[in-house]
């Protein structure tokens, strides 16, 4: 999708005004996109390989032995020889690497101890409930914290910027997981008003049948309010406090954009014009940093699907990172780099969407 | 040029006016008289006095733990257990018994001992990578900064847990994957700030009167990336101590008997509802140490590093 979209001006664009006089320079253009492009997918490539070399060496040479790790230590001496060729232990570290990542590009991730069920599928099944919690708290993040930072940036040194100062400030300072706790504390244990740990009721949970994985998606697909609200009450403080994480740091990058932007001449300009100010600041200036916004919520919703690790072992989330955290506490190597891995990799593909989309948007950055 | 300014400056004699005379006799006089005015730059901002205040508490209650703590941090009284807050135990006992503030004072050590150490390790690592990338560029540059991409392109705490997933939980360990995870961004930092003098003529000059590499790197670039890099060390202190207590919290850190803080949170957990202090106390703890660094950090930058946007 992105791709067509990069290469999409440029082509649609020449032959249209018709000349073979304009072919030419479209061409050129069409061929530094693809440059641009092959680039970016390469550095991408590499990255991925560093990314797969760090687990590997996790997975395979600093453990002190991890045949023991596999067999335990009370397996007889041929059971650990076995396993030990098995492993491929006896190659050379290169060609172990290489047969490493040919499986990973296969999807083999190896089988997870604790579930005896391959890696793969487990992430397949446990994806969508990261994805949920981390989707809704950045579309709250967004929502709230843009108009945040804009307040603060035009009543500069006033309460509306002294206020998102001290929100951004105790996000930097506060631990998520006591946050969540005490949350919990109050929300659900004295005052009752939101849903506890998990994502529904446990009475709830046994007769609904997931489709996507996305319980709130699936309950409206199968028009069951009585699940949908139950999910929405369990969902709310968890999505609510990750959401308050991403607002805290979208509201200080918008601020500090916002600033930039409104000391630039265009704004004067606009404004001896005689624009309005709501016009001047929420469409000149906002529209300018949009461009860079896109980043900056890209980053943060990348570290949501990481930084949920911790919410997800105070709500019982049964997402992602939970999957890693008892896996580890489980010696399940195999499950904790297959779930590195997967969330390496979303990382680093938010990173290159957001990329393009700067690209896409930002008609200075195509050149 | 001399004579109007000694006028009003030289006015208090003795030490003050040593550090503000504006004909330094030595080099530690100058670098004395900097900091000086730094300082009062510096103590003009409320906050980041807060915030120095704070961090000097936590060094000092670190530091004298054994003579402030009312009790034994690890042994517990069991027939005390899970007390509310009281003239004897402050801030409660836990479900061993344990005297919670006593349990928080020797805590402060822990937490100064990770922040100190991923500080050291780090920073230097950061510091040399940057520096070396920057100084000496072409295929060092680029094959120095593909690595640290490919570390900064990773989710910082999941890299932490897969190294501490292969090491084996414990505190060493916890510091160990948080400096392995923490330094690629000091090595951006040293890196921008190396090439903005690389050009410079004092490099040129003292490579012309033959100094090598090593010595060029390590006497003449070092020293202009270290301010920035101070300010950002500072700011990531706050980040340091969360995920520290993160890893505390997921068993991963310091294990149990030792009185880390989010080790702490974690055991507090099963008590929530009846004895809410267990768990909360020492989120708050951790709540305000890290505020104290990010208020530090902040006016660090003011007086270190004017350009960074002071007022964010």
């Amino acid at each position: 999708m992105t791709e067509r979209a990069e290469q999409g001006g440029p082509e649609t664009a020449s032959p249209s005004r018709s000349g073979a006089r304009q072919a030419s320079p479209g061409r050129v253009r069409l061929k530094r996109a693809g440059l641009l492009l092959l680039r970016t997918f390469g550095s991408l490539a590499v990255t991925f390989l560093g990314l797969l070399i760090i687990t590997f060496l996790i997975g395979r040479v600093l453990p002190i032995d991890p045949v023991l790790a596999a067999v335990g230590d009370r397996a007889p001496a041929d059971v650990y020889d076995r396993v030990y060729h098995e492993m491929g232990l006896h190659l050379p570290l290169y060609q172990q690497f290489f047969d490493y990542v040919v499986k990973i590009f296969q999807g083999d991730f190896g089988t997870s101890v604790l579930t005896s069920r391959p890696v793969l599928d487990d992430i397949v099944r446990v994806f969508p409930a990261t994805l949920e919690l981390a989707t809704i708290a950045t579309i709250l993040g967004v929502l709230l914290g843009v108009p945040m930072g804009v307040l603060a940036a035009v009543h500069r040194g006033r309460w509306p910027d002294h206020c998102v100062r001290v929100l951004g400030l105790f996000g930097y300072s506060l631990p998520v997981f006591w946050l969540g706790l005490v949350g919990l504390l109050l929300f659900y244990m004295k005052l009752d008003w939101v849903g506890g740990p998990g994502r529904l009721d446990a009475a709830m949970e046994d007769f609904f049948e997931p489709v996507t994985g996305l319980i709130l998606v699936d309950a409206l697909l199968q028009g069951d309010m009585e699940v949908f609200w139950n999910a929405v009450s369990h969902i709310t403080l968890p999505a609510a406090l990750l959401a308050y994480f991403s607002l805290a740091y979208i509201a200080r990058m918008t601020r500090s954009f916002m600033l930039e932007q409104l000391a630039q001449e265009y704004v004067l300009t606009a404004r001896v014009k005689g624009v309005s100010e709501a016009r001047v600041i929420w469409r000149h200036a906002l529209g300018n940093v949009m461009v860079p916004l896109i980043t900056v919520i890209a980053l943060s919703y990348a570290h949501l699907l990481e930084g949920s690790v911790l919410t997800e072992t105070v709500f019982a989330w049964p997402g992602l990172g939970s999957y890693i955290t008892s896996s580890l506490l489980n010696a399940d190597m195999n499950a904790v780099l297959g779930g590195t891995i997967i969330v390496g990799g979303v990382f680093i593909g938010i990173n290159l969407l957001s990329d393009l989309l700067y690209r896409l948007f930002d008609p200075r950055a195509r050149r | 040029m001399n004579k109007p300014m000694t006028g009003t400056a030289t006015a208090p004699q003795g030490l003050r006016g040593w550090l503000r005379t504006d004909t330094p006799q030595s080099r530690f006089q100058a670098r004395m008289g900097r900091l000086w005015f730094g300082w009062l730059t510096f103590r003009r901002n409320r906050l980041a006095m807060l915030g120095l205040s704070i961090v000097l508490l936590l060094c000092a209650v670190a530091l004298f733990a054994p003579l402030l703590a009312p009790y034994n941090p690890v042994q517990g009284v069991l027939n005390d257990r899970l007390q509310a807050g009281s003239a004897a135990h402050w801030f409660g006992t836990d479900n061993m018994g344990r005297d919670i503030l006593s349990r928080l004072i020797y805590g402060a050590r822990y937490t100064l001992m990770v922040v100190v150490l991923v500080a050291i390790t780090a920073a230097p690592i950061g510091l040399l990578v940057g520096t070396v990338a920057g100084y000496f560029g072409g295929w060092v540059d680029t094959a120095l900064m593909r690595v640290t991409d490919i570390f900064l392109a990773f989710p910082k705490l999941i890299l932490a847990l897969a190294f501490v997933a292969a090491l084996g939980p414990g505190l060493e360990n916890a510091v160990l994957a948080i400096a392995l995870t923490s330094w690629p961004p000091y090595a951006r930092l040293a890196r921008a700030e190396t090439l903005t003098v690389r050009k410079a003529d004092y490099i040129a000059a003292a490579r012309l009167q033959g100094l090598s590499h090593a010595r060029l790197i390590v006497g003449h670039i070092m020293p202009m990336c270290t301010s920035s890099l101070i300010v950002r060390v500072t700011l990531d202190m706050a980040g340091i101590i969360l995920t520290a207590a993160g890893l505390g919290f997921l068993g991963l850190g310091a294990q149990p008997p030792l009185p880390e803080w989010g080790a702490m949170i974690s055991e507090g957990r099963q008590f929530l509802l009846n004895q809410w202090w267990v768990a909360t106390v020492p989120g708050l703890a951790i709540f305000v140490v890290s505020l104290g660094f990010n208020l530090l950090g902040d006016g660090l930058r003011d007086v270190l590093d004017p350009r960074a946007g002071g007022n964010g």
